[in-house]
């Protein structure tokens, strides 16, 4: 062939990754449009609102929507002493409007409720001075305001009120971590009374680790049993691993109250073998024990499901080349076995722990005081106490834990090591 | 050999999963020092069964094994000392390849600096000196199944068991293994029990066959000696390509046995497995041990037969004929002057030798 087609040619003289991405781009089209519904359904349930939490724990204008021009002005004032005579002005007036407005959200209660957080004590001195601001015609704006409540001499309000008009800020981490600001604006550790957030997240992660071990030592030889019996048998044990898992969560969690609680089974019958006296019935549930017994057994299926599909897939001939090597059986199960059932082991650990530090159900219904997780304080705060930035710092720092775990276990195991079923 | 005491002795075994039926009936089987015995049978037929009771996976329902003149029955398999290669050479995955050859050292506590120097001899020994940081998962199948072999003989052992290693590998990487598991048999004077369902491998490496079926050894002999003197139907058919024609005893003279077959035509064969005129009998023949066109002084059987089917191989030609009533008769022709004249649908004279034409059980 001495004249060539240049246009085939050309077409040859394409890159062959070129050629290939093109012949393949219709099929790549293809099947992202098939993903496309769940794409979007994530994006909007699940992208959009974390990114919102993450957003609302360092994001909060309920002062500067409140008291816009003061917000503004605050920002001048060096620290020392109090405001300027100006800034007075501009924040009587600011509360004065701010007292017709009835839009939800921009509130003079918003605002106080917004400082209240951080001074405790302090909602109703906005309040009663929002009131009676509207009555102030004129200066000295300073002695007006100090005359309504002697708290407005207090540099710390106007301290806290030159923090809070920044919309971005760490306040609620500060909170978060069981800090505050004191009175020169300086981060300390808060009063004693307040310092519940950290311990709970060290509980969280202990009962978390609890858990998660007993689970492995429960899930290991009922995994192991499944893997080895004949189909019959393992099918059986299979429905009834698995039938608590078809059974409603709040079913099974209601059925350990009855089972455990002072007037149930267990107590029942321990006192009707007299093993205990019918005044020394076990508290088991409404506390961290009830707490431990009901999540192990929700979340054991989530251990038991990885270990068993490592471990059907370890032919037997392992153990028996190790055993005709001249190894003990006890020997040949820790050195052959045991390193080979570590994906699924690493898996299920690592499923049943990051399930167990953000559960909520169980332990709100069988925890008790002392057997509550972060995940309640979180919801306290989402649900009761409506103070859904703090509700989202502490919900961001559990999401990191969970993200640092997730990291770590990449580093020893490698996630492409681990197998979920 | 002989004269040894065995080094191993399966006395009356016997063997049933669901004590109902006996995978293993009665099997009986000394085997030499230095001997590669091998265990050769259709699937199902009890072989692996024996080599597992050997290597102490299962226990023998009746009967004893001996392993140098002591029962092992009771005796845990880590304790028996016995290597195996097993059929898809469970190589430890999570271990590199030296990990896994220096498994039964370090179970024996052997220090270290030994270990090392005994796991590169067993590398160079297979060839593989540059592979013992890899994982097995990485090696081709012929590298693991020498990574296989090494393992089971790194501790050495006074017997090794293989069962089918050489099952999972392409024809010619199986055909050189077998060259090499039977020269490291020679130069290690290894005992060796080898459990296959290729007979061609069980001819090849063996020094004494034992062939199974139905849980019965049904004979146990040198591979020439199975394939020349097969002892009954069932080895004459399992053991190489097989002639079958079936017909009467008419007469017994010593050796000599005259056999009226189906279809009228009278045949003389060698007495190997008859008793008695009148009984049936199939008569057993080679396909290589056929003449075309034979000498009549040098043949004993004399017979006219058509051909059917003519299939080009090569150095042979392998011819279908119809003789004794029989349309499946194949004889392998050899490629030569005189025979490229055959033709489908001629009729020509075909005889064999009485010695080549075996009497055997119906």
């Amino acid at each position: 062939m001495t004249t060539a087609n240049p246009s085939i040619d050309q077409a040859n003289t394409l890159p062959l990754k070129e050629k290939l991405a093109k012949t393949t781009a219709i099929q790549r089209r293809r099947a992202f449009l098939l993903t496309l519904p769940l794409v979007l359904f994530l994006l909007i349930s699940f992208v959009f609102p974390i990114g919102q939490m993450l957003f609302n724990s360092i994001h909060n204008n309920k002062v500067s929507a409140v008291v816009p021009d003061f917000a503004t002005a605050i920002q001048q004032w060096d620290g020392q002493g109090l405001p300027s005579e100006a800034t007075f002005e501009i924040f009587v007036k600011d509360l004065a409007k701010a007292k017709k407005v009835r839009e939800v959200g921009r509130t003079v209660g918003n605002m106080a409720t917004r400082i209240n957080y951080e001074m405790p004590g302090s909602r109703s001195l906005f309040t009663k001075s929002a009131r009676k601001a509207g009555k102030i015609k004129q200066g000295p704006y300073k002695e007006a305001l100090i005359k309504i409540d002697k708290k407005w001499a207090n540099p710390q309000v106007w301290l806290t009120l030159q923090r809070a008009s920044h919309d971005i800020s760490p306040s609620f981490y500060v909170a978060a971590m069981d800090l505050k600001y004191n009175e020169t604006g300086e981060v300390v550790e808060a009063d004693e009374l307040y310092q519940i957030y950290l311990d709970n997240f060290i509980k969280t992660l202990w009962l978390a680790a609890l858990i998660t071990f007993i689970c492995v030592l429960l899930a290991y030889p009922v995994a192991y049993l499944l893997s080895v019996l004949p189909l019959r048998q393992s099918n059986l044990l299979m429905i009834m691993v698995l039938l608590p898992f078809w059974t409603s969560l709040l079913v099974r969690t209601t059925a350990w109250i009855a089972i455990l609680q002072t007037e149930g089974v267990i107590n029942d019958l321990l006192v009707y073998f007299g093993v205990i006296g019918d005044d020394g019935r076990i508290q088991m549930i409404y506390n961290q024990t009830g707490t431990i017994i009901a999540m192990v057994h929700i979340l054991l299926p989530f251990m038991i499901l990885p270990l068993y599909s490592v471990m059907k897939t370890i032919q037997p001939t392992y153990m028996r080349a190790a055993l005709s090597m001249g190894s003990k059986p006890f020997y040949a199960y820790r050195r052959v076995y045991l390193p080979q059932t570590i994906p699924g082991l690493a898996a299920g650990t690592l499923l049943v722990f990051i399930l167990a530090i953000g559960y909520y159900i169980t332990p709100a219904l069988v925890g008790g005081q002392d057997g509550l997780l972060i995940s309640n304080l979180i919801a306290y705060h989402i649900q009761k106490s409506l103070n859904w930035s703090l509700g989202a710092a502490l919900g961001t720092m559990l999401l990191v834990v969970v993200l640092l775990l997730y990291w770590v276990y990449n580093k020893l195991i490698g996630i492409d090591k681990l197998k979920f079923g | 050999m002989t004269g040894e005491a065995p080094l191993v002795r399966f006395e009356n075994i016997q063997k049933s999963y669901d004590g109902e039926t006996l995978v293993v009936k009665d099997f009986n089987l000394d085997v030499a020092p230095g001997e590669f015995v091998t265990m050769l049978g259709p699937s199902g037929s009890g072989k692996t069964t024996c080599l597992m009771m050997l290597a102490g996976f299962e226990p023998a329902t009746q009967g004893e094994i001996y392993l140098k003149g002591k029962p092992i029955n009771k005796v845990p398999p880590y304790k028996r000392g016995i290597g195996m290669v097993f059929q898809n050479y469970a190589l430890f995955p999570h271990m590199t390849v030296a990990e896994n050859l220096a498994f039964p050292l370090e179970v024996r506590k052997i220090p270290k600096a030994e270990r090392e120097e005994r796991v590169n001899r067993a590398l160079d020994m297979v060839q593989l000196g540059a592979f013992g940081g890899r994982r097995p998962m990485q090696l081709s199948g012929g590298q693991q199944q020498r990574v296989a072999v090494a393992r089971s003989l790194i501790f050495d052992p006074d017997l090794v068991l293989m069962d089918e290693p050489l099952g999972a590998l392409d024809k010619n990487l199986r055909e050189q293994m077998q060259y090499e598991i039977k020269h490291m048999h020679e130069q290690l004077g290894l005992t060796v029990v080898y459990v296959t369902h290729d007979q061609t491998e069980a001819l090849t490496m063996s020094n004494r066959i034992a062939v199974f079926e139905d849980g019965i050894v049904q004979q146990c002999a040198a591979p020439a000696a199975l394939y020349e003197r097969p002892e009954n139907a069932f080895v004459a058919n399992f053991i190489g390509e097989n002639n079958r024609l079936m017909g009467k005893v008419t007469a017994i003279d010593g050796d000599k046995v005259n056999i009226l077959s189906d279809n009228g035509d009278q045949l003389v064969a060698s007495k190997v497995n008859v008793n008695a005129v009148g009984d049936r009998s199939t008569v057993s023949l080679r396909p290589e041990r056929v003449f075309v066109n034979p000498d009549t002084n040098t043949v004993d059987n004399l017979f006219s037969a058509k051909v059917e089917e003519l299939i080009y191989h090569g150095d042979h030609i392998r011819t279908r004929f119809t003789v004794c009533g029989h349309d499946d008769f194949i004889v392998k022709v050899p490629n030569s002057a005189a025979n490229s004249l055959l033709q489908e649908g001629n009729t020509v004279p075909i005889g064999w030798k009485m010695e080549d034409c075996l009497a055997l059980d119906a």
